[in-house]
């Protein structure tokens, strides 16, 4: 057996500065996903059929490529076209982000579509605006039911995150192949990066458990 | 208070309204009663314009509410509606239902809407259950607490649609003993039941509807003892037998 973890060791905080790299474009992605996903599943829900149009198709070009393709569309081709030169970091938010609303606006949706008829009933009969009524009374019950998919989908952002090292992005997966490279040996500090990876899931589990538990106070 | 004529509605090629005209006076409490499937809940629920009217026409206190210019959120403040499934908000506790319409639609302040809140809760008699979540209540609990975020609103008439057709047998007189209260305070009420007691004893007008037919109306008196249609005679021997 050929290991030596002692070759990783003056690598050590190179390779954790990726840790806030990663995470802080992650924070970034996700936020994007959300806020937009949300935005694009009420459009999908409404009787305005060229909204319900723009929302769908969103989704189908998100959806149906893959997001290393709209990585590098972003990060190597918009320059091209519009001569802006974006940064890496600004590349990586954009795709991750506008990738993950693609399927976060599908999870919204099922949730909103599962929340009792009954409620918007409800509401409306007691006069609450519309705007008002998904704040307060529909999306947050939604959101209980889908905060186990939507996990998933942040955990997946996070892991699938490694993807940016192929734009040169000095993220913790970037960080572990230069130092693979370095000393020759690939084997410990990309062990070394999955620890971390499964260490940042791990949290992020945590975390969503406590939402979770919270938001099932009312049961 | 409320005149509804020539009401029809259509669910596609489906006329469940078919030309209905009535009158309801400031006070007044009316049952709506027929066989499922009747048009009863239908009616009720164009009332407050949760169904839009195919066509026909709805004047609340003299406004004419079925006009395509009517605010109907507005109009919606004045009419508190309890439904057959309570439809509380499950993640609010009992007092954040009753109290959560007052302040985000009416903007009164949250020490006010509590203060009215407790009254209600008092009134239904649920005051020690103000910090409960719905889940944790029973369905005749439930209720009285969809009927005190209603009247949360003070509104001018209430709609009940089939208040206790959910209920178990034993929590049916809690709930009706509520409304009971609630007509003889004077609210108008129009009511949609299977209660036939309920209608005998309480109600002031009688709306018998069949097929979406308005096919009988009168004072509860001579509706239960002497109806003036077959069709009438032939379901009150089916309930009362």
């Amino acid at each position: 057996m050929n290991l030596d973890f002692s070759q990783i060791v003056p690598y050590i905080p190179f390779m954790l500065k990726g840790i806030w790299v990663t995470l802080k474009f992650v924070i970034f992605s996700i936020s994007i996903g959300l806020l937009l996903g949300t935005i694009l599943a009420l459009c999908k829900i409404t009787k305005l059929s060229f909204l319900k149009w723009l929302a769908d198709a969103y989704t189908s070009i998100f959806r149906g490529t893959p997001l290393i393709l709209q990585l590098m569309i972003i990060y190597y081709a918009v320059p091209q076209l519009i001569g802006y030169d974006i940064s890496a970091f600004l590349s990586a938010v954009l795709a991750f982000g506008l990738n993950s609303s693609a399927y976060v606006s599908e999870i919204i949706r099922a949730g909103i579509l599962a929340v009792d008829r009954g409620q918007v009933e409800a509401a409306q009969a007691l006069g609450v605006p519309y705007q008002k009524m998904m704040v307060h009374i529909i999306l947050p019950q939604a959101l209980k039911n889908i905060l186990p998919a939507l996990m998933n989908e942040f955990i997946t952002l996070t892991k699938e995150s490694a993807i940016v090292s192929v734009i040169g992005y000095l993220d913790l997966m970037r960080r572990a192949e230069i130092v693979g490279a370095k000393i020759y040996r690939n084997f410990e500090p990309l062990l070394f990066a999955g620890i971390i990876y499964w260490v940042m899931v791990f949290i992020l589990t945590q975390i969503g458990k406590r939402i979770e538990r919270r938001m099932r106070q009312s049961d | 208070m409320i005149k509804v004529e020539q009401l029809v509605k259509k669910f596609g090629e489906n006329t469940v309204l078919k030309q209905i005209s009535t009158t309801i006076k400031q006070g007044e409490v009316v049952a709506i009663i027929g066989p499922s499937g009747s048009g009863k809940s239908t009616f009720l629920r164009c009332l407050n314009l949760l169904e839009q009217p195919t066509s026909g026409d709805i004047w609340l206190k003299g406004k004419k509410i079925t006009d395509p210019k009517t605010n109907k959120l507005a109009m919606r403040e004045h009419i508190g509606m309890v439904f057959q499934h309570f439809n509380l908000f499950p993640h609010m506790t009992v007092l954040d239902n009753v109290t959560y319409a007052p302040q985000k639609v009416k903007n009164i302040s949250k020490a006010d809407a509590e203060e009215t809140a407790y009254k209600l809760l008092d009134k239904v008699g649920l005051t020690d259950k103000a910090n409960t979540y719905p889940n944790k209540l029973s369905g005749g609990q439930k209720q009285r607490v969809a009927i005190a975020r209603a009247l949360a609103m003070n509104p001018e008439v209430m709609l009940f649609d089939e208040p206790t057709s959910a209920l178990d047998p034993e929590m049916v007189k809690e709930v009706l003993d509520v409304m009971k209260d609630l007509a003889d305070s004077g609210m108008t009420m129009v009511v949609v039941t299977h209660e036939m007691n309920f209608a005998k004893e309480v109600a002031d007008q009688i709306l018998f509807l069949d097929d979406g037919k308005l096919i009988e109306k009168g004072d509860p008196e001579t509706f239960f003892t002497n109806p003036q249609t077959d069709r009438a005679k032939d379901f009150l021997d089916k309930v009362l037998s």
